[in-house]
């Protein structure tokens, strides 16, 4: 039981429309049977400071992170967390959060994991919603626990690993760390804990496109004019490309992969959530460092 | 140092965390965020305040005083869109409140994994906390005015 799409005229030249709904979509849709609205932010305590009445909250670290291996958590434990908060498989889920929805991409690539159908975004997220000012409480949302199935993880078309990128050399790897970040100079982003990488640089052959470029100033999409200038002209991307986008631990890169994904309408496109926190730590993997990408080593 | 050996309001918040439930924790995180009273005038204008850090997680701008009497005052601010570093902040503007250097310096480095929040907010997040402690002890060690 699907929830009616939002006709926005912006959306209508992105590759797949369904993805997205607007803040006056969600405003009139409110409370629809069949919708769940979930904010998914960097910081943990900011939903509780004030969320979209009737949203639920999923934290990346304390709900998506396994708390023991450096994974996510399993088809069981996605269920439960899931079932806890009143989704069920057939839910529309609209996800919105900070930070131009860094945090929520990365939430709806792991549902994408999980294969859960119908996975939305609110364009221009918390911010948008905050600056139109729209309603928000702290009240808890009454919820009614519902049974999600189990469903076991499928990484395999949207997550790629250190040897499928060590496989992949010779097609397009995308960095979207910052200029500082891919250089070499910086480890980390300024200002944010040192998460311990030994070595700067980026994955030979990758292109720069910092993520922050697919996100106007209100935190919304670019146009697909925009989008398009940035990743096929400038990073060079075309039709049929595979693609493997990275950033420091696989965040970023998530708004990456729904840009490319949904926006733009790359099937092949992967995140690498490894990324610079387990490549530059690697024994035994290329690095290149400046702002010239660099040749791609033979595939191994 | 013995836990017990903490200053009382380091105790005292450290056990009215510990007192509660999980979810409830992040509830009392939240009001120590609301709690974080504005920067005194005089740090208003502060040139610090001005920069802007390109993609920056949660600029938090900390002043160490220690008064006349030598006691020691945190003053700190971060973005209403960091309430955990408000919160993380105003408890150790709280609990620091009012000690002299060595005392602060005295408290243990890791006063942040024992409040009960590590699960609720995740270790990583909780290492924001323990920066801002190191901080403060630094700006006191370099001497602070």
């Amino acid at each position: 039981m699907s929830v009616d799409l939002d006709p926005a005229p912006k959306f209508t030249a992105y590759a797949h429309p369904e993805r997205l709904v607007s803040t006056e979509w969600l405003q009139a849709h409110l409370g629809t049977p069949g919708l769940m609205v979930v904010e998914s932010d960097e910081d943990v305590l900011l939903y509780e400071t004030g969320h979209i009445p009737g949203a639920v909250k999923i934290d990346w670290h304390t709900d998506l992170n396994d708390p023991v291996e450096r994974d996510f958590v399993d088809g069981a434990a996605f269920a439960a967390m899931l079932g806890a908060k009143g989704i069920a498989r057939d839910t529309t889920v609209v996800i919105y959060g900070d930070k131009s929805n860094w945090w929520a991409a990365y939430a709806l690539w792991v549902f994408t994991l999980f294969g859960h159908d119908d996975v939305r975004l609110l364009d221009g997220g918390r911010e948008k919603w905050v600056a139109e000012e729209r309603d928000l409480t702290r009240d808890k949302p009454v919820v009614t626990p519902a049974t999600y199935p189990v469903v076991e993880r499928n990484d395999s078309p949207i997550r790629a690993f250190r040897e499928d990128v060590l496989a992949h050399f010779g097609n397009p790897l995308i960095d979207v760390r910052s200029t500082e970040e891919y250089t070499g100079e910086r480890t980390h982003m300024p200002a944010y804990p040192e998460e311990g990488a030994l070595r700067g640089g980026h994955i030979p052959s990758a292109a720069s496109v910092p993520w922050a470029r697919a996100a106007a100033p209100d935190a919304t999409f670019r146009s697909r004019t925009e989008l398009d200038a940035i990743y096929r002209d400038e990073a060079g991307l075309s039709d049929g490309d595979d693609v493997i986008a990275y950033c420091r631990i696989g965040e970023r890169s998530s708004h990456t992969w729904f840009v490319l994904t949904h926006l733009l309408g790359f099937d092949g496109v992967r995140n690498y959530d490894g990324s610079w926190t387990e490549w530059g730590n690697a024994v035994h993997v290329p690095i290149a460092m400046g702002r010239e990408p660099g040749t791609a080593p033979q595939p191994r | 140092m013995t836990a017990t050996e903490l200053p009382p309001k380091l105790a005292a918040i450290r056990d009215d965390f510990l007192e509660l439930e999980e979810p409830d924790r992040l509830l009392l995180l939240l009001e120590f965020a609301d709690e974080l009273p504005a920067l005194p005038p005089r740090y208003a204008e502060h040139p610090d305040l001005l920069e802007r850090v390109v993609e920056c997680q949660s600029p938090v701008f900390m002043f160490v005083e220690v008064d006349d009497d030598s006691a020691v005052h945190l003053h700190a601010t971060a973005p209403r869109e960091s309430p955990t570093t408000r919160g993380f902040a105003s408890i150790l503007a709280q609990g620091l409140d009012g000690l002299s250097t060595q005392e602060v310096l005295d408290v243990p480095d890791d006063y942040p994994n024992t409040i009960g929040l590590t699960k609720a907010v995740s270790p990583l997040r909780i290492r924001g906390m323990t920066a801002m402690l190191a901080r403060t002890k630094r700006r006191l060690r370099e001497g602070a005015a």
